[in-house]
Parts: structure tokens; C-alpha cells; sequence
């Protein structure tokens, strides 16, 4: 059809570019000014997700791009409807994640005037994506929504917004899908440069204590195949963030866990007696780095980013290699040789044995950990995928799941939303139909977008949610417990809702369980049911996150918090 | 320390707000900024005075490139770029004192372009230091209103910022 024109209307257009694009699927939410989009919407080919919330449609078309690999995207109503994705957008710029949200507009002859459901929602996501259009012209929409879709999924991805004034959906074009965007000041580069690659060589070369710390750029470049290479054959040690997780294999025996401030302590004291952190696809985030200036203080550093602007932004960097992680980790690969690290590893296996992650057994014989609701669900189900909330849950999630594969652990990175990890859970199952997804909740979290059981049984995507039940805002609690004399200041939930008859409401599948025989069996008949499911972990409800960098502290300054009970 | 730089941005509706907008939220200051046509319709020139060390110059340099719609960013040295900036001064001045105002500004190459009874407006173009000085010695006078445009800025000789 390239190359040849037809006339039709700007509704009819969007659908035509999406199909293009190859969109299969999008999370959204009607309204006025939408009118024409979901009448066309209405016979396409497209699935189109009815959320219960605006944010809930952002993070779903997440959830989705970070399962699949592809573009989410996502439509939503002008006004309140554009305002409500607002976090969603800003969670995906803070992860990098690719993603399109149209939304609707008021008639370009009334924008300004303050008309109803008028939100300058361009102005608004300006600072939270990586680029946003208000279309002016109908005739321009194909251009557009080529360009959005490039610049959403290359270079450093991103969220990118398109504004549809009601007007331009109804207005008739010829239409014409450009092959090529042409962006003259848009050009990422992928290639690194080979002088920077064979120095960065030298330097893995010549050191004795290696240290990789990789982040979500291996994810989003596919590099993970190139990562695990490279460790083995320069024989380095691997941490990954939070957004990295899958990116090596968790049960490598190069493998250290996550870094930074509920990190392993070998990853963390590894890091800082390093003398040579190679950084891949990660921005030096300060939960993280913890105290900056005694961040790897004795180490040359390497940073490998296909942003340059994140070179040099918080630590300097002393080997810079722009462009692709996976273009660039094959080719360093090429001129690699083994680092002098026999020792090295030595000393790491000895951390991990000295200070392995650990909790203490439940204080009542039967009560239930939450650690080890984790680790009963890695035994029932290795290959999941596990998207999270943001709270205590989280990070366990972070601690005791080995992941194994890129695009199993789907999580709230650099914005830290409550409430994104249901949503996302639904779009990754969308995405992936053949993985078992759990959204391991917070009793906290799960209550900013509940609302969600109703698309996930209206549309019968059989996500499992696991609520950790601990009747705290527990990640608080910890900080409140820890620096504010167990003064719980509003952040006690206890006997919020009965979840049980919240998920039966909605008519999904509803389990509790408060002894710790009970968690694998509970887990085991959520698989087997096939229907959106929510357990609740009846969990002890002190546990705290262990090990933990206070905020500020250098990060070997990593204290156990487990509770003696 | 300050530097100016010189980029050349699409045309088109709102990239002002974005290079704006980036400023603020990166917490970078602006000293002066100024935007106009280039000879190719489609792209605007901004010129921008910044404060900040090497670091900041170079955090401003990339964050400015990551705007889709910023097409080439180029830091002008003084020693090669003709700066310029235009004010506007209106000064308090009636017979008595009009002459020596008119000498002043006869020494700086300005101009007169207003002339009232109780007032003159005096153009004059250069560059800041010329434009500082010449306010010095209007104070006494009496300044009434000014309006600086802020400097705009090439590059010398036959290589430009967009070739
Ligand atoms: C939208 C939002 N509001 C507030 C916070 C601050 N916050 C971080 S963790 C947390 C508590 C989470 O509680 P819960 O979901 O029950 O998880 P738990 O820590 O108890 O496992 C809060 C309030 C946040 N991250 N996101
Ligand atoms: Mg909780």
C-alpha cells in the first residue's frame, strides 16, 4: 500500500499507521473527543484493552513493551483522561521504556480558550518524554505517527505522546504511510568507536579485580547473550540493577545479585574494592551509588551507554564508549582478554558465602516469611514472569527469584509507582500468553489500581496477583522503625478490605493463606485455575529489608536488619 | 564562566517552551537567550549565554542534543565570533543637558532615535562591555527604561555553525 494514496479520515488513518506499525493491541479509554477513533477501533483488527483507569492503560501498554520487546501504546480521552496517564508516561521515561500514548484534544478552534475537557497535555509531558506532538494539520498524522513510533523505540527508548485534536480525526486525507522518518536533529549512534573499545580491552586486560555492573540498556539493546559472554571470557564478576534483572543469568556462579541500597554485600563491597567497574546500559542512579564520592572510589570506570548524556552526569568516567550495548559488547568481545581475576573471584566466592542473602525462619512455627513465598514461587514456576509493585515486596522480588531470561522481571525502576505493577502484569500476560505472570503485590500497592480485576477478568488475562500482606506501608514502616523511633506515623493499613471477597466481587478466583504450608499449595491451584487470581499472603508483618544502605551512607556501609525473633 | 552558545532548532511551534523547560528542570541558568529566522526558513537560530563550569557546559551541550528538535549545538569561543547585542535607553534629559548626552552617545557610535521634551531613547549596538559602559555614564542622567535584547552571535570568517 506504501506509495499509493487513498482518501479517508484521521480516524481511519491512526488505525491504518498502527497496523502498520504493527500494533496488535492497545490499553485504553473512551471519550467525547475520541468518538471517531473507537468507531473505527470498533471493526479493526486491533485488541483494544478497556482499562478502568487511565494510569492502569499506560502501565499496561508498559507492562507490554517490557514483556514482548515491542511498543506499547496506549489512548486515553482529553482532559482528565490525558491527565491520568500522566504517571504512567513519567514511569516509562524514567525506565526507558518504548511507548506511544495518543490522546484525545478538544477542536483545535477551541484549544486555549479553556474548553470543557481542555488539558495542555503536551505542555505537561514535555519534561517526561522523550518527544511530544499536538497535531496541527491531518495531512501530517501518518508523518507523525511514523516518527513517533521511531523515536519511542531507538536510540534510548522512551515514552512519546501524540495529541489528537477531534478535528484532525475527522478531517479526510489522502493518505500515505512515509518508509522513512527523516529527523534531521534526531540521530543515535549505535556503532561505539573502536579506539575507545580496544582501550576499555587493555584496561579488562590489565586488571585484577573486574566488576560488572549492567543495567536496563542491556534489556532494551537484547544484549544479554553478548553480557554473559563477555563476563566468562574476561572472567568478571556481575551485578545488574533493579531494571538489569535477567539481563545475566541469575544462577550464574558469575552472578552477584543486585547492587546499591538493598543490594547483596558482595555485590556492594565488590563494587567498591574494584579497580575497574565496567558499567553497561546503566546511569549511576543514586540508589545505586549511595554516597557518591566513595562510589568505587578506586576504580577506573568504563561506561558504555547509548545515551551520551548520561556519561559523566553523576561519577566521571574515565573510558567512555558510546552507542549500542549489544553492537558494543560483541565487538569488545573481539579484543577482550581474561582479566588477572583468579584471586579476585576467590575473594568474591568468599563474600557470598560470608554474607549470603538470609532471613531468619517465621517467629511462630507456621507463620509465613514473606522471603519465602518468593522462593516457593521460583520452585512452582522458574520461568515466570514476576512484575512487582514498589514497596518491601519488591525488593524481595529483586532478592530471592533467580532470574534466568531477559523480560521476566518487569518492575517499577527509577519512579517507584505503587500501583504500576498490576496494570504492567496485565499487558506482559497480554503480551506473553504462554508465561505465567504474578504481580507480587503490596497490600499498599494492589489498592492504587484494584480497580484493574475488572479488565483482567472482562478480557480473561489470568495474571496471579500475590499480595504480601503485612497491614504496613512496609517500606515506610522499615524507615520509620529505623530512623524515626517506630513512630508509625499513617503508615498502618491493617484490615484495609478483605482481598478474598474483593477478588471474588470481581469475580476472579480469591485465595488466603496464613501458615506457611499453605503458601505452595495456594500458589500451585492459582497456576492450575487459569483465571485471574489473587492470593493473600497473610505475611509477618515487621519483616524489614535486609540487607540496607541508609540513604547517604557509602554503599560497604550495609547493615543486616533481619528481626531476631 | 560563561559561554554562548549557538543552536539551530527546527522551526516549529513549542521548541522555545522545550529548550526553556529543559533549562529549568536541569536547574541550569540562563543568562541571555535570544531566537530568530536563519537564511533557511525552516530553522531558527537561538543564541544562549550560560553560566556553569566545563561540566555544566557539557551536561548542557548533550541534554540540548537530545531534544529531537534541536539539530546542532555549537559552543562559540570569543576569541573566533562576532557578538552583538542591541539596548534601548531612555534618558532623562531636557536643553540644558542634551548636548552632552548626544556627545556620549556620539562616542559610542549610538544614536538618537527619540527625541521629547523631558526625554531622549538612544540606540546602541555592541558588545556587552560597550553596552555596560555606556549605561554607566547615563545613570547620572537619569535612566527612565531600558531594553537589552541579549547578544546574538556568528561565527568569523566563511565557515558557519550549520555547514
Ligand atoms: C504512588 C506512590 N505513593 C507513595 C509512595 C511511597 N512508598 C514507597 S513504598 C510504600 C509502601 C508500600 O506499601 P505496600 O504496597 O503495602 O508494600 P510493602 O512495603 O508493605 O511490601 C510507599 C507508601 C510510592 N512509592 N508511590
Ligand atoms: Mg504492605
Amino acid at each position: 500500500m506504501t506509495g499509493s494514496t487513498e482518501k479517508m479520515t484521521g480516524a481511519r488513518a491512526l488505525i491504518e499507521c498502527l497496523y502498520r506499525e504493527g500494533v496488535d493491541t492497545i490499553f485504553g479509554y473512551p471519550g467525547g473527543v475520541l468518538l471517531p477513533i473507537y468507531d473505527e477501533l470498533y471493526d479493526s483488527n486491533i485488541r483494544h484493552v478497556l482499562v478502568r483507569h487511565e494510569q492502569a492503560a499506560a502501565h499496561a501498554a508498559e507492562g507490554y513493551a517490557r514483556a514482548t520487546g515491542k511498543t506499547g501504546v496506549c489512548l486515553a480521552t482529553s482532559g482528565p483522561g490525558a491527565t491520568n496517564l500522566v504517571t504512567g508516561i513519567a514511569n516509562a521515561y524514567m525506565d526507558s521504556i518504548p511507548m506511544v500514548a495518543f490522546t484525545g484534544q478538544v477542536p483545535s478552534l477551541m484549544i486555549g480558550n479553556d474548553a470543557f475537557q481542555e488539558a495542555n497535555i503536551t505542555g505537561i509531558t514535555m519534561p517526561i518524554t522523550k518527544h511530544n506532538y499536538l497535531v496541527q494539520d491531518a495531512r501530517e498524522l501518518p508523518r507523525i505517527i511514523k516518527e513517533a513510533f521511531h523515536i519511542a523505540s531507538t536510540g534510548r527508548p522512551g515514552p512519546v505522546l501524540v495529541d489528537l485534536p477531534k478535528d484532525i480525526t475527522t478531517d479526510e486525507i489522502d493518505f500515505y504511510y512515509p518508509d522513512k522518518v527523516e529527523l534531521r536533529g534526531y540521530n543515535p549512534t549505535y556503532h561505539g568507536n573502536i579506539q575507545q573499545i580496544k582501550k576499555a580491552a587493555s584496561e579488562i586486560k590489565r586488571s585484577k579485580n573486574p566488576v560488572i555492573y549492567a543495567g536496563g540498556g542491556i534489556i532494551s539493546s537484547d544484549a544479554a547473550g553478548e553480557l554473559t559472554k563477555l563476563a566468562e571470557k574476561i572472567q568478571a564478576p556481575v551485578t545488574t540493577t533493579l531494571t538489569g534483572m535477567g539481563g545475566f543469568p541469575g544462577d550464574h556462579p558469575l552472578f552477584m545479585g543486585m547492587p546499591g541500597m538493598h543490594g547483596t554485600k558482595y555485590a556492594n563491597y565488590a563494587i567498591q574494592e574494584s579497580d575497574l567497574l565496567i558499567a553497561v546500559g546503566v546511569r549511576f542512579d543514586d540508589r545505586v551509588t549511595g554516597k557518591l564520592k566513595s562510589f568505587a572510589a578506586n576504580a577506573k570506570i568504563i561506561h558504555i551507554d547509548i545515551d551520551p548524556a548520561e556519561i559523566s552526569k553523576n561519577i566521571k568516567v574515565d573510558i567512555p564508549i558510546v552507542g549500542d550495548a549489544k553492537w558494543i559488547l560483541s565487538h569488545l568481545m573481539k579484543y577482550a582478554e581474561k582479566a588477572q581475576s583468579e584471586e579476585w573471584l576467590k575473594k568474591v566466592e568468599e563474600w557470598k558465602q560470608q554474607y549470603p542473602l538470609h532471613y531468619i525462619g517465621p517467629a511462630t512455627g507456621d507463620g509465613i516469611k514473606p522471603q519465602y513465598i518468593i522462593e516457593q514461587i521460583r520452585e512452582a514456576c522458574e520461568d515466570a514472569i514476576i512484575v512487582t509493585e514498589v514497596g518491601q515486596h519488591q525488593m524481595w522480588a529483586a532478592q530471592y527469584f533467580r532470574y534466568k531470561e531477559p523480560r521476566t522481571f518487569i518492575s517499577s525502576g527509577g519512579l517507584g509507582t505503587m500501583g504500576y505493577g498490576f496494570p504492567a502484569a496485565i499487558g506482559a500476560k497480554i503480551g506473553r500468553p504462554d508465561k505465567v505472570v504474578f504481580d507480587v503485590s503490596g497490600d499498599g500497592s494492589f489498592q492504587m489500581n484494584s480497580q484493574e480485576m475488572a479488565t483482567a477478568v472482562q478480557e480473561n488475562v489470568p495474571v496471579i496477583i500475590v499480595i504480601f500482606n503485612n497491614g504496613y506501608l512496609g517500606m515506610v514502616r522499615q524507615w520509620q522503625e529505623l530512623f524515626y523511633e517506630r513512630r508509625y506515623s499513617s503508615t498502618c493499613i491493617q484490615n484495609s478490605v478483605d482481598f478474598v471477597k474483593l477478588a471474588e466481587a470481581y469475580g476472579a478466583l480469591g485465595i488466603r493463606a496464613t501458615k506457611r504450608d499453605e503458601v505452595r499449595p495456594a500458589i500451585e491451584e492459582a497456576i492450575a485455575s487459569g483465571r485471574p487470581t489473587l492470593i493473600d499472603f497473610i505475611v509477618e508483618c515487621e519483616e524489614n529489608v535486609s540487607p540496607m544502605v541508609p540513604a547517604g551512607a557509602a554503599i560497604n556501609e550495609i547493615l543486616d536488619l533481619e528481626r531476631k525473633k | 564562566m560563561r559561554h554562548t552558545l549557538s543552536v539551530l532548532v527546527e522551526n516549529k511551534h513549542g521548541v522555545l517552551t522545550r529548550v526553556a523547560g529543559m533549562f529549568s528542570r536541569r536547574g541550569y541558568n540562563i543568562d541571555s537567550l535570544t531566537v530568530g529566522i536563519t537564511e533557511d526558513p525552516t530553522i531558527s537560530r537561538m543564541t544562549i549565554v550560560v553560566k556553569g563550569d566545563d561540566d555544566v557546559l557539557e551536561q548542557v551541550t548533550k541534554q540540548l542534543n537530545k531534544l529531537i528538535d534541536v539539530i546542532r549545538v555549537t559552543d562559540l569561543k570569543s576569541e573566533e565570533t562576532v557578538e552583538r547585542e542591541l539596548a534601548l535607553f531612555k534618558v532623562s534629559s531636557d536643553v540644558n543637558n542634551r548636548s552632552e548626552i548626544m556627545q556620549i552617545a556620539d562616542i559610542f557610535r549610538a544614536r538618537i532615535i527619540d527625541v521629547a521634551p523631558r526625554s531622549v531613547i538612544i540606540e546602541v549596538t555592541g558588545d556587552e562591555t560597550k553596552i555596560d559602559a555606556i549605561e554607566q555614564l547615563f545613570r547620572p542622567f537619569g535612566i527612565k527604561e531600558m531594553v537589552r535584547t541579549g547578544k546574538v552571535a556568528l561565527r568569523r570568517g566563511a565557515k558557519g555553525v550549520s555547514s
